[in-house]
């Protein structure tokens, strides 16, 4: 909401900085995003009058003038301009001048002839001839006596001063609860709080016309639940013609083109009252009269912009006896707005319901600026006083001959709302003790009555409900700053859950393993998929959808974040990076078998909908996707290959206290290297899938290295975790240690070996590691080698060198059944 | 025989400090004081003596006896020694050049703001709770005063999965969920992701992170509510922070409140970050609507609670300097790799 300053002095008197207005003004309540003048980018730029034009000497086209400035001498300016006469006032920029957008202007010489200075046109000053309607586009501004009816400026005055250009506009940010400020006059109301200053009010006067505006005009409401009130009024034998400067000024600087000062007029009041005003001819008005009613099937309407929209019956429409005139809260038929050969018009105050105005707005996509101001709920009450303020300005204006009377179709008259006056819960919310008598000092001058133990809220503050609204009121005219800071009593049990301590210990973790921890976006593009090579019959392939995105790129929720982290590898990849490890806690987004079971029209009746489902044992959340936690990590560069990866999963799991992971070959291809690539389990839970990517995935992600990734399901890790560590005594006997070199064919894997080794080797194994793995000639064709150091150890007790190799003996006979034997 | 004694222990010292290593020193250990040794066959003499030379010869023999044994110790403590500093002096190396570092990966700096926010509230006793990013409307709008046709729904554009679930604006739901599943007191902080349909930008995204608290008890005062944010503020930030609450509106509190920070940069004083004015907006709060009480069963005559959301993108990027949030997004390692 842009508001020229001087404006809503005229409802309160006060003097001060732009600054501190705007400081005061946020700090009660009204934000102030920014101010601006256009002043501030003109300096040295007066009104000149032209005393003398000689042609230029050696120019056809240009002239040398004399132009009185106000100092003694006159000074001689250089312009190419065709429009100027002698003693014509027109702004001039003085050398060492400066124009809005930064344009400097600095003595010089024109072919030859010195020139100190420049007469300026509209364009030059950042203006329009919607501002200055009387002067010509291409060519110096020169004002018209017209525009200055107490007398033209002197030589020598400022031109921001002269041109109206030295307002200030304050900017202000307007709440959806007080759409009452998005007028002058509220916001006049709302500076004499702040500043407290008395509020001066004007309430508008209409002079006695003539005839019966009865006999112009009838008005029906046939849907009182979508149009409150409706007043009309007719002006008769208009005169269409530019508004009066002041008018024309105040509008531009609301950021409002001036048109005609029939528009100007409903502008005008619209600023000021916040109330969206509409002037249209009412010779077009079949019938005479005037219907507010619901779209009926078929109908259409050319609106004022020219285009054709077809209506749906919960539209509410302006008809007259022929049909609509007029969307109504939204905007003009196609025969509103214009004013040729027109001599009367009708200028309709009214008010319609903010939703359905909204939701038609929205379906017509024409949001407007009346439409923006509807939906946001006004008050029907100043419906009357904005129509009698805008035939006050006709009046004054002169624009037209006043019809006597208004038509005012107001079935059910909003009345005061009425909150009880609680200065202790006022206090008991605020943290206060302050008096009754200082909540009523605050609340009068906001419109506020207080009548007994009840304060009566103004109409237009249909934001204000229950003592809570009171105590806003009150909290921000003593000042939030104002207020105590306390610090709650009690004691408070807060800890992190198990849940949150663990998660944090194994993204921690990661981090500390050498791997980087990213942060994706939780949408993709259905083609990542693909992208992944995930099967056509995939279930993956069901995600979330959503109904309005951005683009194809995030129109549904990640059903694997395997893409997501892939993204980022291509990325670093991209950027030539000659390592990367990523990971990220991912979630992942699975639709509920149940979402389709509810309709949308069954959360229209949510107690209803809750009853429903709970017959089934179901809450309406179980309606919603299933959300569930991943760690995704993915990895290429030196050192980085499947026993890696599949290492950082091994250590990650020691972590959470889980003794030990199995892993099976897992040779499904499509995303994976069939080859390389398995699935971990602690028990008979699976934990992850870890290996490298087929070759076709990085191709496809232009990735020209082999990449290593591992899906975690960090809610399986979780509910496989060990309990807390609890201490063993350090042993007192020594250990007895053998190293075993053994022989198997190479497809033998070495799960199957260790696990022969533990059976064979039975209690007195404290231990067993694979150090040393070797293929080679010497082996002789498919076969492979593995040494490993196991150690041995007896509680209470030295082992004798006999029970150490009955273990052995009984290992290598384990391993005889796999083909398995020692090495020679 | 004093004479031959005498000249043993010249001989002795001569050699001894001849000795150019241990074994050397050990040649004349034995060559002197061996059961073979020169000092040893002249005492075997002795008898020889009268009654009168034999104690004065005998303490001149034992005098000679520890001379030559501490010549040795001596000379193989220096010999020692010497061996020593010829190992160190070899063992020189260049300890300018680079140590060999651990591997060494990071969390995300979002995350690392995330975990100290969390830390923050939790030392102020707020529980940590988070919940579904697809949300039902009524959990993300209704509840919180912000029925269908309510214009402030305008303010955060919606990604919808149909009418009624859409991906959460705000983490306020979880508000409501504690509210309906607890009873007070209640003090949390709900932490996550949010999403508004936002193309991306330096300033923007469609998907951000909030964290959102809520406080709800008996007598809790919009007093407490400035107290605890401020006191937040400091420890974020500093103690010298100032914080400013400017009025505002939410429709799901009431009163409703802009906090602002005094710039950590310039202190107050005005520079680019704070746009000149000194201030930094920091997060909206509020007084806890009561229709919101009422919504979840809680007697707003009885209860009373504050409520606060701030972006966290926002306070990581002022907290390490980031100037464009798709740095946030786009996962460089050579961004990642700056935060420690």
């Amino acid at each position: 909401m842009k508001m020229p300053l001087g404006w809503a002095k005229e409802f309160a008197a006060i003097d001060c900085t732009p600054q501190e207005y705007a400081d005061r003004m946020t700090m009660s309540g009204s934000k102030v995003e920014c101010w601006e003048s256009p002043a501030d980018e003109i300096s040295n730029v007066v009104i000149g009058k032209i005393l003398d034009i000689v042609p230029h000497p050696d120019s056809d086209h240009m002239v040398v003038c004399q132009v009185d400035v106000g100092e003694a001498a006159p000074v001689q300016i250089v312009t190419g301009a065709a429009n100027l006469k002698v003693g014509d006032l027109c702004p001039t920029a003085l050398h060492d001048s400066r124009l809005p957008g930064g344009k400097k202007i600095t003595r010089g010489r024109l072919r030859g002839v010195e020139s100190n200075g420049m007469l300026c046109s509209l364009a030059e000053l950042g203006l329009t001839t919607h501002d200055f309607p009387y002067a010509i586009e291409n060519g110096i501004l020169v004002l018209d006596a017209r525009d200055y009816p107490d007398g033209l400026p002197a030589p020598g005055t400022p031109a921001a001063a002269a041109l109206g250009l030295d307002d200030v506009t304050v900017e202000f940010e307007i709440t959806p609860n007080r759409p009452d400020c998005l007028g002058v006059k509220a916001l006049g109301r709302e500076t004499a709080a702040t500043f407290g200053v008395p509020f001066k009010d004007h309430t508008p006067a209409v002079r006695p016309g003539h005839g019966d505006v009865r006999e112009h005009l009838k008005v029906f409401i046939d849907n009182p639940a979508l149009c409150y009130r409706y007043c009309g009024a007719v002006v008769e034998n208009v005169r269409v013609g530019p508004s009066p400067r002041w008018l024309r000024e105040r509008l531009r600087a609301s950021g409002v083109r001036p048109i005609n000062n029939l528009v100007d007029i409903t502008n005008y009041v619209m600023l000021e009252y916040g109330q969206p005003m509409h002037c249209f001819d009412h010779k077009y008005v079949n019938g005479a009269e005037i219907h507010v009613r619901n779209a009926r099937p078929g109908e259409s309407i050319v609106t004022l912009e020219g285009a054709e929209h077809p209506l749906s019956e919960d539209m509410l429409i302006i008809a007259d006896a022929a049909g609509p005139i007029g969307v109504a809260g939204v905007m003009g038929g196609e025969h509103s707005g214009t004013y040729e050969h027109t001599t009367t018009v009708v200028f309709e105050s009214a008010m319609f319901n903010g939703p359905s105005v909204r939701t038609t707005a929205k379906k017509l996509g024409l949001r407007t600026e009346a439409s923006g101001r509807y939906e946001k709920g006004l008050d029907p009450n100043s419906c009357g006083e904005a129509l009698a303020r805008a035939l006050e300005l006709v009046q004054l204006l002169d624009a037209g001959d006043v019809v006597n009377g208004i038509i005012d179709v107001y079935p059910a008259p909003r009345e005061k709302r009425r909150i009880p006056l609680r200065p202790e819960a006022v206090n008991r919310l605020l943290g206060t003790a302050l008096g009754r008598e200082e909540m009523v000092d605050i609340l009068l001058p906001l419109g506020f009555a207080v009548e007994a133990d009840e304060v009566v809220c103004p109409t237009w503050r249909w934001d204000m409900e229950r003592s809570c609204d009171i105590a806003e009121e009150v909290a921000r005219y003593v000042g939030y700053n104002r207020l105590p800071s306390t610090l709650m009593r009690g004691t408070a049990e807060a800890r992190p859950t198990p849940r949150q301590c663990f998660d944090k210990k194994m993204l921690d973790a990661l981090a500390g393993y050498g791997l980087w921890e990213c942060e994706t976006f939780s949408f993709y593009s259905p083609k990542c998929f693909d992208a992944i090579r995930l099967p056509a019959s995939s279930p993956l392939r069901e995600a979330v959808t959503l109904s309005n995105p951005l683009g194809e790129d995030t129109s549904i929720m990640r059903t694997t974040a395997l893409p997501s982290i892939l993204e980022v590898v291509a990325r670093n990849w991209g950027a030539r990076a000659p390592e990367c490890a990523v990971y990220e806690q991912a979630t992942e987004y699975h639709p509920s078998p149940l979402a389709h079971e509810a309709a949308d029209n069954d959360f229209n009746n949510y107690p209803a909908l809750c009853q429903k489902l709970a017959a089934e044992g179901k809450a309406p959340s179980d309606l919603l996707p299933r959300e569930s936690q991943k760690i995704l990590l993915a990895a290429y560069g030196p050192g980085w290959d499947y026993l890696a990866m599949k290492g950082i999963l091994e250590q990650l799991a020691a972590t959470a206290g889980i003794a030990a992971l199995r892993a099976e070959r897992n040779a499904g291809g499509g995303t994976w290297h069939p080859g390389r690539t398995a699935d971990l389990f602690a028990g008979e839970v699976k934990l992850a899938t870890v290996g490298e990517l087929h070759p076709a995935v990085t191709a496809g992600y232009g990735i020209k290295a082999r990449v290593v990734a591992a899906d975690l399901d960090l809610d399986a890790l979780f509910a496989c975790r060990g309990a807390c560590p609890q201490c063993v005594p350090l042993p007192r006997h020594p250990a007895t240690t053998r190293d075993l070199a053994l022989v198997a064919s190479a497809d033998t894997p070495a799960a199957a070996l260790e696990h022969c080794i533990r059976e064979g080797a039975g209690k007195l194994l404290e231990s067993v590691t694979l150090f040393d793995v070797y293929a080679g000639e010497r082996l002789g064709e498919g076969k492979k080698s593995l040494a490993y150091n196991l150690v041995f150890r007896a509680p209470g007790r030295t082992l004798t060198d006999e029970e150490v190799d009955g273990a052995v003996a009984c290992v290598l006979q384990k391993l005889q059944a796999l083909g398995v034997a020692l090495r020679s | 025989m004093k004479e031959a004694l005498e000249a043993i222990r010249q001989a002795a010292r001569q050699a001894i400090a001849a000795a150019a290593d241990e074994k050397a020193v050990d040649e004349a250990r034995v060559r002197f004081l061996g059961k073979k040794g020169e000092l040893t066959g002249i005492l075997k003499q002795m008898g020889r003596l009268t009654a009168e030379e034999r104690p004065v010869v005998g303490a001149l023999a034992n005098e000679v006896r520890g001379d030559i044994g501490e010549a040795i110790r001596e000379r193989t403590a220096q010999l020692a020694e010497a061996a020593m500093d010829a190992r160190l002096a070899g063992e020189v190396i260049d300890v300018t050049l680079p140590g060999k570092r651990p591997v060494q990966g990071g969390r995300h700096p979002f995350q690392r703001v995330l975990d100290e926010l969390k830390e923050i509230f939790l030392g102020m006793g707020f529980d940590v709770v988070s919940g579904p990013e697809i949300e039902l409307d009524h959990y993300n709008f209704e509840m919180l005063n912000m029925p269908k046709s309510h214009p402030a729904r305008d303010t955060q554009d919606t990604f919808y999965i149909t009418e009624n679930i859409l991906l959460r604006t705000q983490t306020s739901g979880m508000q409501i969920r504690t509210m309906e599943q607890k009873k007070p007191p209640i003090r949390i902080v709900a932490p996550g992701r949010v999403y508004r349909s936002d193309a991306v930008d330096a300033t923007h995204s469609p998907l951000f992170h909030q964290i959102e608290g809520l406080v709800v008890d008996e007598g809790i005062t919009f007093s407490d509510l400035k107290g605890t944010l401020e006191a937040f503020v400091k420890k974020l930030y500093g103690p010298d922070t100032r914080v400013r609450f400017r009025p505002h509106h939410f429709p799901y509190t009431e009163p409703s409140a802009e906090m602002d920070m005094s710039c950590f940069k310039c202190g107050g004083r005005g520079c680019p970050l704070c746009k000149g004015e000194g201030w930094i907006e920091i997060l909206g709060c509020g007084m806890v609507h009561p229709k919101v009480l009422e919504n979840c069963g809680i007697d707003p005559e009885k209860y009373s609670g504050y409520a606060f959301g701030a972006g966290i993108e926002r306070i990581t990027m002022m907290r390490y300097n980031i100037d464009d949030m798709r740095l946030l997004y786009e996962n460089d390692l050579r961004f990642l790799r700056q935060f420690h």
